[in-house]
């Protein structure tokens, strides 16, 4: 029987224990989310309230009185639409010229390493860099300042997200549409934007999330404030921040009601996640496959 | 039947839902080149890879029924897959040095094998299989070069003689000369008719021309099923069925 | 004239009464123009955010010579004494212990889930990646709080005094869990989702020709990746350790919560340390009120951004040219 399994030579032994080590590796990997799911969710559930997501704290709310997180909430809302339209304004253009007039220029190299790099960045960076502009420009901590810095953390991972669905767009349709007499522009506007919808609006939202969930940039910058902000220029309270001084606190109620906002928060950075895949599978009906 | 070297049973494969071999029955003679041939999308080289296990490399397949070598069946639950790849090799249609030395590339199946016990062994080896392919002359100077030096027709007599070295019973090739220059053709082309000698070779072509060249038998096959199969000669000129005439004529 | 009347009665007339050709090249033009400016964007910002902190960092970058203050012990911005060299080498040791944790098991579910895994196991997998880049710093620093530092403390530590007693950089130096080891961990888990996604992708620019080829000697599937796949793809990997690295770097908040935040000179992974972004962090609140506080944090952050800049740019750049040739 010269096929018959050998199973004791060394090399199959090796493959054996390799593959047996790897899944072991995958499962302790799905299984920290795991964990970090089951631990958010059970020591946030018992301290989440109706009041929590309704009201603003009253005083004495950081002793264990009444009141909510409502402002951090309207807060975080505020600044990460803020930061992400304003995001907006310069991610799309950049993302469509990169597909539309540089393709494989070496400009466009250029920019392509800017915006990795600016990834890479961290948010207390660039937090930082919004303290210092706010004293020349003697700004105070306000949803302002924070909606640009948010701005800031969010363009390079939203171009970057946008440039990666772009980028795989099928070269074929942009020929057919600039073979018709369209120009650079008229390709970006029409086709590509048609086309990569689905994939502009994930990388959006991609955005989005991290704008709701982001501390280190607002902290220097959006301030903090028990109150909904009315204006621009007031500061504001934000969801990661409520967590933060939440959990500091030497009330252990107050720490518990840290840990539902933590909740709060990680329910809805987990909605803006999977409702954008939702929504991209629903938009890719006018999508070409 | 002792002159059959892989005989093929009952079988089918599906990639996915698509049924691409329907109820193949068919023998391989040894120590002849067996070419089987037929237009795009008939199936050849999936039927190929049944051979030496590569079918199973894709995604979402199925296979049933059995293919014997020397009366076992390959697909047997209890079968090594690496030992069905040591007795037949594969030349595939794009040259693929690995990437590393001449030298390494021929000695990598031997390593891994284990084969031989000592570098003097190896050694002998390696130029042996290079001599084989009619590749020593051109690189017995520069042996530790990295193989993507060579020329491509270079590349495939390397693949050739990498192929050989772990001392194979059967040799298929996927098109093997589809991707080189004519001359580069000609020399794989020779090597394969010496090399019969001592090993039963089954070559997927889809020119007719190297067809006849080179085959002893053929298998003709049209839409995943064999249309004929039979001695060279008898296939080419008096084929039974109306596709093979059809094909032989060049109708498509 | 032509003897063929094609009389097609839906033509458009003549030239003179389609003007938009011109105009519709203007607009092209100036919408490239307009487009190339805010190209410029993302490479004008790298710039203006490293001259405003160079810029604000300069007055203490006057008064004390670079190794003062990357050297010096002790930070006592009340006297004047701002030594970064405990924050420096607290960020140094939490990294390299996320790091260390990290990559292994990084390298292997990319190897898993790029050679072995059926795509139902990648379709699974990509999902739970995902969430794990979603989940927000502040979160992860939650769940460091209440399921890490009591592991640190309860599991870990015991086991340490029990079996590494001897060795010093596992010495059990404090009654917390918090501490480098902590931080670890959480970075450890954050990095990888990245590390891993960039190490598939690296794996994935290997044509498959190449694995095929070893196989179809008879190599089994770990010997092909070995001998052929990874060495291939060597400083790809290289350059997701990298990345990774200079994500954990910069973290902030997780390992702030978890960290200790006592800025001693750290022996022990068991030490509590005060990592540079957390100095910061922390800090904010009376950087005006101090002199040159502010020049100190800001200066920090520099030392942070040229650092990542460095890593990023590097790690970048080699997997750039690998993404390229696939």
């Amino acid at each position: 029987m010269k096929f018959q399994k050998k199973h004791f030579e060394r090399r199959h032994i090796v493959e054996l224990i390799i593959k047996t080590i790897m899944r072991l590796a995958l499962f302790i990997v799905a299984g920290a989310l795991g964990l970090i799911l089951w631990t958010i969710i059970s020591r946030g559930l018992p301290s989440l309230s109706w009041e929590m997501v309704s009201q603003v704290p009253k005083g004495g709310y950081y002793m264990g009185k009444d009141g909510g997180i409502l402002n951090a909430i309207i807060g975080s809302a505020y600044l990460a639409s803020g930061g992400t339209i304003l995001a907006m304004l310069l991610s799309v253009p950049i993302a469509l010229y990169l597909k539309a007039y540089l393709g494989k220029s070496r400009w466009g190299e250029y920019v392509r390493l800017s915006l990795d790099v600016l990834w890479g960045i961290p948010s207390i960076v660039y937090g930082a860099f919004g303290f210092a502009l706010m004293i020349l420009l003697g700004m105070r901590a306000s949803l302002l300042a924070g909606i640009i810095v948010l701005a800031l953390v969010e363009l390079p991972i939203m171009t970057r997200a946008m440039d990666e669905v772009i980028r795989r767009m099928p070269a074929d349709l942009e020929h057919a549409a600039l073979a018709l007499g369209s120009t650079k522009f008229e390709v970006a506007l029409n086709i590509i934007t048609r086309q990569m919808l689905p994939g502009i609006i994930t990388a959006i939202l991609l955005a989005f999330g991290r704008g709701i969930g982001d501390a280190a940039s607002v902290l220097f910058t959006a301030g903090y404030t028990d109150r909904i902000p009315t204006s621009l220029m007031n500061p504001t309270a934000s969801l990661p921040l409520a967590v933060f001084f939440q959990l500091g606190s030497p009330y252990p109620e107050v720490r518990e009601r840290g840990y539902a906002a933590a909740l709060i928060l990680t329910i809805a950075v987990l909605f803006v996640s999977f409702g954008s895949r939702w929504l991209a599978s629903r938009l890719n009906r006018y999508t070409i496959k | 039947m002792n002159n059959t070297h892989i005989q093929v049973k009952n079988l089918n494969a599906y990639y996915g839902k698509q049924h691409a071999l329907k109820d193949i029955n068919i023998e391989i003679p040894k120590n002849q080149i067996t070419v089987i041939m037929g237009p795009s999308g008939c199936g050849k080289t999936t039927l190929l890879k049944t051979f030496n296990r590569f079918f199973e490399l894709n995604e979402n397949v199925n296979l049933t029924g059995e293919v014997l070598v020397d009366g076992e069946n390959i697909y047997d639950p209890n079968v090594d897959v690496t030992e069905v790849r040591k007795v037949v090799g594969l030349l595939a249609q794009r040259p693929t040095p690995l990437p590393m030395s001449i030298y390494d590339n021929i000695a990598y199946g031997m390593r891994i094998h284990q084969m031989k016990k000592d570098r003097i062994e190896y050694k002998k080896s390696v130029r042996h299989y290079l001599e084989i392919a009619g590749l020593w002359e051109e690189v017995q100077k520069r042996m530790h070069d990295p193989a993507t030096s060579l020329s491509i027709g270079q590349q495939q007599r390397l693949c050739l003689a990498r192929g050989l070295a772990v001392e194979p019973e059967i040799i298929l090739g996927d098109e093997p000369t589809s991707a080189l220059d004519p001359i580069s053709s000609q020399n794989i082309e020779s090597r394969l008719i010496e090399l019969k000698k001592d090993y039963t070779i089954v070559i997927v072509t889809h020119t007719l021309r190297q067809a006849k060249r080179l085959a002893d038998h053929v298998i003709y096959m049209y839409l995943g099923e064999v249309a004929e199969a039979g001695p060279a000669h008898e296939v080419f000129t008096n084929p039974k069925h109306e596709r093979t005439k059809q094909y032989l004529e060049g109708l498509f | 004239m032509s003897e063929f009347n094609l009389n097609n009665p839906l033509k458009t007339e003549g030239r003179l009464s389609r003007p938009s050709t011109p105009s519709r090249a203007r607009t092209d033009r100036a919408a490239q123009r307009t487009f190339f400016i805010i190209t410029l964007v993302p490479v004008a910002l790298i710039i203006i955010v490293a001259a405003a902190l160079v810029v604000r960092a300069y007055p203490i970058l006057n008064s004390y010579s670079l190794s003062d203050l990357l050297l010096g012990e002790t930070w006592r911005p009340n006297n004047g004494e701002f030594g970064f060299r405990p924050f420096i080498l607290g960020t140094l040791w939490v990294t390299t212990v996320g790091v260390l944790l990290s990559v292994p098991p990084c390298l292997l579910v990319s190897i898993y889930l790029a050679e072995y895994a059926h795509n139902r196991t990648r379709t699974f997998a990509k999902p739970i990646l995902d969430v794990l880049a979603a989940i927000p710093p502040v979160v992860y620093g939650v769940w460091g709080l209440l399921s890490i530092v009591p592991f640190v403390d309860d599991v870990l530590a015991p086991l340490s005094e029990r079996w590494l007693d001897s060795v010093s950089i596992f010495a059990v130096t404090q009654p917390t869990g918090f501490g480098i080891l902590a931080g670890g961990i959480v970075l450890a888990v954050m990095i990888a989702p990245l590390i891993i996604s960039v190490i598939f992708e690296v794996l994935s620019t290997v044509p498959n020709d190449l694995r095929h080829a070893s196989l179809a000697v008879g190599a089994t599937k770990w010997q092909t990746i070995r001998t052929v796949v990874l060495p291939q793809v060597l400083p790809g990997i290289v350059a997701a350790i990298v990345l990774g690295a200079s994500r954990a770097l910069g973290e902030t908040i997780a390992v702030l919560m978890v960290v200790g935040n006592v800025p001693n000179i750290p022996t022990s992974v068991f030490d509590s340390a005060y990592p540079l972004p957390a100095l910061i962090a922390n800090n904010y609140g009376e950087m005006m009120s101090i002199p040159l506080y502010d020049a100190a944090l800001l200066g920090a952050a520099l030392v942070l951004l040229v650092v990542i800049l460095i890593f990023n740019i590097l790690s970048t750049l080699v997997l750039q040219r690998f993404l390229r040739r696939s």
